[in-house]
């Protein structure tokens, strides 16, 4: 076997506490972050076991999905949703869980969080009840999301038992265009190697174009490789991440901080590693990238067209093409740029940092919304909306139209009341298109927040440079 | 954890690829803090229009498929969110084994939690059953894990395979937890190495 070794298999290597028999490891899990849709069914169980939580000093909950992002400080008015999240509460408390509270300034999505506090390094294993916890992966650590049972595993042991994955690269060199994004090109990405063609494995990107990215450019990125099949995205972590993490709250200090270096230097693949599958991407061919269907995989550069069914390899591609039209309400062969929007979604895990909201805002200022659209910007925590207001981006915003909301998932996954209305078409910058996401019957289009605004100031997509020009 | 040996029973055909967890069970059933009922929500938006009425044309508002306890799905069935309450609403409804040419990985680890048996088969096969589940007079289908067999109302039989772990984990109904924990010496050894290594992991 190659003693040369990928990132991934150095971090695993080091997490295993044991191999069991039937081939799974027990894996050891440094950092685990929480919420309140996920976490109950564990904490119950728990309760019920009498079983205590293991390590509450490697734990970090905060409430995010079912927060209403308006009227901050008042009672929650949906019973399901206040309930939950008062039981998150509790939990915490009783089990001794530290919590970032929701009227606190670090409030906000669980994975905007997570590197803002240094809770995400380089090395570690990280999970969290939720798929897009891979965004983590952009720091150069194993992060991957976890069902509800895994989520008490964890609690109560510090560990899961995985099957090892297998090790993917997918290499973006070049320089990406002006206006071009790490959104556009995960989308691309996605696009190139479909919804499920990272299933089993663990990618690492690779290349220049990823080194050039920011580390929001980067989480960005790492967020949407579930949407490619793939549980954990991995970064290697350079000088652009040690920069990011250095003097964040639960980061190494003082003399930890050169032993933590030293190690997360050691980290980076081997040159000559092994990978099980590899994909390369042209960043200079990457144009902004616009979704048409109801899976992240059905996307197009804006200067395209919405596919045609029966030009479809095959009857299943050709039913899914349809069954997609037939629900987005668009035509085969209809260009991307003539398609209208009703809504403009701007924030997520995938686009709520403050990079993002500076990308907004820019596209925004001295424009003002189009007639009969409308449109939120919702920042991925409070820190980030702190930053943003500093820096005078909400009195952009709200001056063409927008509406300038407090932190939490929001309309991604409409949980807390942030909505589409039946046949409402949405720009948004959140991670899927999938049916009814973010409401019945609604009809989403991902794509970057400076696309995003761009489709709000027109009234249909437009090629974002195209304006700015 | 609940045992899975064998089933058997009405076989319904999803023949679409890529079914998400929203469609399985959408973001309204995820804010309450109980798995009961969720039967009621499993594939919402297509079992129910807007006024919440049964749409008659969906395969589990039709007989025999209301009491469909086994599901033949397109490829990449579950795709997306990690939310448990994708096999719960399943197991709920009485589907407990799903048979598709491939599954989202964290899907595919919260059934095994949840003791739901899950079975890829190449898709030309996953193609055949889903033709014998769209006939009502052939529909029913008997699975068999031990045997690792899956036997079709004419009585024939199509063989599976499964990791040896998983098998072994469905069929004694394996709490992972309860032998975690008793691995309590390797964790304690594991933690202390590492924090000597790396003590600020260490809070």
């Amino acid at each position: 076997m190659s003693t040369r070794k990928t990132l991934f298999d150095k971090i695993w290597e080091s997490h295993v506490v044991a191999e069991n028999d039937d081939g799974t490891s027990l894996l050891y899990i440094d950092m685990h972050l929480t919420h309140e849709v996920t976490s109950w069914p564990g904490f119950e169980s728990m309760r019920n076991n009498d079983r205590p939580v293991r390590r509450p000093d490697a734990v970090l909950a905060v409430p995010d999905h079912v927060i209403p992002t308006t009227n901050r400080g008042e009672r929650i008015e949906d019973d399901q949703a206040r309930v939950q999240f008062e039981t998150l509460v509790k939990n915490c408390a009783d089990f001794n869980v530290p919590l970032i509270p929701l009227m606190d300034e670090r409030q906000g999505i669980v994975h905007i969080i997570g590197p803002e506090q240094g809770a995400t390094q380089p090395g570690i294993t990280l999970v969290c009840g939720d798929s897009h916890t891979a965004t983590h992966g952009a720091f150069g650590c194993l992060a991957f999301g976890i069902g509800s049972s895994e989520v008490e595993h964890v609690l109560s042991t510090q560990t899961l038992v995985q099957k090892r994955p297998k090790n993917m690269r997918v290499s973006v060199d070049g320089d990406l265009p002006l206006g071009v994004t790490g959104k556009d090109m995960i989308l691309a990405i996605i696009g190139a190697i479909g919804t499920a063609g990272g299933t089993g494995h663990v990618i690492e990107y690779v290349g220049s174009a990823i080194r050039a990215l920011s580390m929001e450019g980067r989480m960005t990125v790492c967020n949407m490789t579930i949407e490619g099949g793939a549980r954990a995205g991995l970064i290697a972590a350079d000088e652009t991440t040690f920069a990011y993490v250095k003097g964040r709250p639960m980061a190494p200090k003082d003399g930890d901080w050169d032993a933590a270096l030293d190690y997360w230097r050691s980290l980076p693949s081997d040159p000559g590693a092994a990978y099980d599958k590899e994909v390369s991407l042209d960043a200079e061919a990457i144009a902004p990238q616009v979704t048409w269907g109801t899976s992240p995989e059905d996307v197009a550069p804006i200067d395209g067209r919405v596919p045609d069914p029966a030009a479809a390899a095959d009857d299943k591609q050709k039913n899914a093409i349809q069954q997609a039209l037939d629900y987005m309400d668009l035509k085969a062969n209809q260009p991307i740029a003539d398609i209208k929007i009703d809504r403009a979604f701007i924030g997520s895990c995938t686009n709520g940092r403050i990079e993002d909201m500076r990308a907004a805002a820019e596209v925004a200022k001295g424009r003002t919304l189009a007639a009969g659209v409308s449109a939120m910007v919702v920042p991925g925590s409070g820190l980030v909306k702190a930053q943003a207001e500093a820096e005078g981006l909400d009195k952009i915003l709200v001056a063409a139209g927008f509406e300038w909301r407090d932190p939490g998932c929001s309309m991604c996954i409409a949980m807390n009341g942030d909505m589409l209305q039946p046949g409402e078409r949405c720009a948004s910058t959140s991670n899927r298109n999938f049916r009814g996401r973010q409401g019945r019957d609604g009809r989403t289009h991902l794509v970057s927040p400076a696309m995003a605004v761009a489709a709000a100031i027109e009234g249909h997509f437009v090629d974002v440079r195209e304006l700015a020009s | 954890m609940k045992k899975f040996t064998t089933l058997s029973g009405p076989a319904a055909p999803l023949p679409m690829i890529n079914v998400d967890t929203d469609q399985i069970i959408p973001k309204q059933y995820l804010s309450a803090i109980t798995r009961a009922g969720l039967g009621k929500g499993l594939f919402h938006d297509f079992r129910y229009d807007m006024e919440d009425k049964e749409k008659p044309d969906f395969v589990l508002n039709r007989e025999p498929y209301r009491n469909a306890k086994i599901l033949i799905a397109g490829d990449n069935f579950a795709c997306g969110s990690s939310r448990e309450h994708a096999p719960w609403s399943l197991d709920d409804f009485g589907i407990r084994c799903v048979i598709a040419p491939g599954f989202a990985d964290i899907f595919f680890n919260n059934c095994t939690k949840n003791g739901l048996l899950l079975i890829v088969l190449e898709e030309a096969k996953v193609n055949e059953l889903m033709a014998l589940a769209d006939n009502p007079q052939a529909c029913e289908m008997a699975v068999d894990l031990e045997a690792q067999t899956i036997t079709l109302a004419d009585g024939a039989t199509v063989t599976f395979e499964i990791e040896a772990s998983r098998k072994h984990r469905l069929l004694n109904g394996l709490d992972d937890i309860e032998i975690t924990l008793q691995k309590g010496a390797e964790i304690g050894a594991f933690e202390a190495k590492q924090k000597a290594a790396l003590p600020w992991l260490y809070r």
